[in-house]
């Protein structure tokens, strides 16, 4: 064997030495295929603010949580999924949504202040929450990050043809008869379901690393759907493992380096060459 | 039989009435340029003969029947608003993406949705567009691929909203003379609303004016006069002919003109939410 491949060998040895290197890597590879799949529709439809504040939101559901002595994460879902639905029902009538949405986001995170000034053994997992943890992932959560994976897919697969046409043609999908409102609000439920699961990885502030990064990237190299869809994942899934590993080599923070490479990503597709094809027509 | 039939028909949104007590009649296969002001209830009209409203009072029929959303003997090409201009979709997926699109699941398409496609592309010469994305097309470019996709399944009825507007003189010519050809060929009927009749003269049947919640639908000698034109602006308003052009005048002011500058604003402003 040369040396070379020697090398590789040891590292991905090494690498899966640890039993929460292993877990890191499912939870990280569920987590980054569900993103990766839900963020390519939210930056087609041109949400990503909403996906954001959504995850600022479950911060305060999940430091809620944790002050009632309920599992963090179920107050993240609960949260960002109600939050999600409201933001759907509203989604006609918040005409200067930007603002809405931020003066909300920054409630949120006020709230989930609020919540751990007052629950304070909580704090330790406040940076957790915020940041991620990928590394602190057990087996019970990687069967619920898995049962929330699924629900995205088969929630994304049964709404996705509507969801299209009411995404790229809102006023003509409404004259062919789409739900538009019951179209958009089942949308942000699913992504809130996505936002919960990537915030478990990521944390609330980084879920834009793979909900939006890889997604973006993808519609600026590839113009296909399926195309765009399979490109959108294979980046998560690349830039969530591979920062998985650049973090066990260096010490540097798992979520640096997803970010990282999510930005990395992103501005390398931005200066990808489009082939020239500005023809005027007549 | 009439395409569309309004009688004494009252159409309300939030409260507010756009159009009260109208009625007209559109004969299958005419031509119908619908003009008025801005806010004067074209695109409610619309709406409410889509089925997307319900009149206040009144009745509406198309083709002798009440409307019905998503039916599918209407073609629609709304006001170009919501496109996104970054959006790098293809053509193709475009048009694909409204087929069957109001039914759940994963979208697909079989080889004839494909051949309808191409069909419609090459009934409006926009074969090239299929492949290319739409962030790459001009404005031209962009209303010829929605009516290419207004014009799919065969519609007998056609409701084209400002597909003129963004579009430069000479773009805008193409784009009536495209909707003229394949309307006329396959005896679609069309409402084609716009901000200025003179381009539409040569093409249109008859002119359907609406303004100060009224609407007047007659040839264009019986409809474009003073005294009508008067009522429907709520103001005195002049009609001057030369050299073959209507210019509809308030206070010495173009009114079309007025109208364009104003919507050209708004157009911009929306484009900043995105």
């Amino acid at each position: 064997m040369n040396m070379t491949t020697d090398m590789a060998m040891n590292i991905i040895t090494d690498l899966f030495a640890y039993e929460f290197m292993t877990n890191a890597f499912i939870a990280a590879g569920i987590v980054a295929v569900m993103s990766g799949l839900t963020g390519y529709f939210l930056v087609m439809r041109g949400q990503t603010f909403a996906g954001h504040a959504l995850s600022h939101i479950g911060f305060a559901g999940a430091t809620g949580a944790g002050l009632i002595g309920l599992a963090p994460l179920w107050g993240l879902v609960g949260f960002t999924v109600a939050a999600g639905v409201v933001m759907g029902l509203l989604s006609d009538r918040l005409s200067n949504r930007d603002i809405a949405i931020g003066v909300v986001l920054s409630l949120a995170l006020g709230f989930g202040l609020l919540f751990l000034h007052y629950y304070t053994a909580f704090a330790t997992q406040a940076t957790a929450l915020l940041f991620g943890n990928v590394l602190a992932v057990d087996r019970a959560m990687i069967a619920t990050l898995a049962a929330l994976g699924l629900l995205t897919l088969l929630g994304l697969g049964a709404i996705m043809r509507p969801l299209i046409f009411a995404s790229l043609q809102p006023e003509l999908a409404e004259a062919k008869g789409v739900p538009l409102r019951f179209v958009s609000t089942a949308f942000l439920a699913i992504v809130a379901l996505a936002v919960a699961a990537c915030a478990q990885i990521v944390g609330v502030l980084l879920v834009f690393t793979l909900m939006v990064g890889p997604p973006a990237a993808a519609q600026r190299i590839v113009t296909g759907l399926w195309s765009g869809l399979a490109l959108s994942a294979a980046l998560a899934l690349t830039e969530a493992w591979l920062g998985i590993i650049i973090a066990f080599h260096t010490d540097w923070p798992v979520s640096f380096c997803i970010a990282l490479l999510s930005a990395l990503g992103y501005f390398v597709a931005l200066s990808w060459p489009v082939p020239a094809q500005h023809a005027h027509s007549h | 039989m009439n395409a569309v039939e309004l009688d004494r028909v009252s159409l309300r949104i939030g409260g507010r009435t756009v159009l009260s007590d109208v009625s007209f009649a559109v004969r299958t296969g005419e031509f119908i340029g619908v003009l008025g002001p801005n806010g004067a209830g074209k695109t409610t009209l619309m709406r409410a003969i889509l089925g997307l409203l319900a009149p206040a009072s009144g009745t509406v029929r198309v083709f002798g029947r009440a409307p019905e959303r998503g039916d599918p003997a209407i073609g629609y090409l709304p006001q170009l608003r919501t496109v996104q201009p970054d959006l790098r979709v293809r053509g193709f997926d475009f048009i694909a993406s409204s087929l069957h699109g109001h039914r759940w699941g994963l979208p697909s398409h079989s080889a004839d949705d494909r051949d309808a496609i191409e069909a419609t592309l090459d009934a409006v010469s926009a074969r090239d567009l299929a492949a290319r994305p739409l962030s790459d097309m001009s404005g031209g470019e962009r209303q010829r691929l929605l009516l290419a996709q207004a014009l799919i399944g065969s519609p007998k009825l056609l409701l084209l909203d400002e597909p003129l507007i963004s579009l430069d003189a000479r773009h805008q010519e193409v784009a009536i003379d495209v909707v003229r050809k394949v309307c006329r060929e396959r005896g679609i009927t069309v409402l084609f609303s716009a901000h200025e009749l003179n381009q539409l003269l040569g093409t249109l049947d008859r002119v359907l004016y609406l303004g100060n919640k009224q609407a007047v639908l007659g040839t264009v000698d019986e409809v474009v006069t003073a005294p009508v034109l008067s009522r429907l602006y709520g103001t005195e308003i002049d009609v001057v002919r030369a050299g073959g052009h209507i210019f509809v005048m308030s206070r010495g002011c173009d009114v079309e003109r007025l109208d364009h500058g104003h919507e050209h604003d708004h157009g911009h402003g929306h484009e900043h939410h995105h």
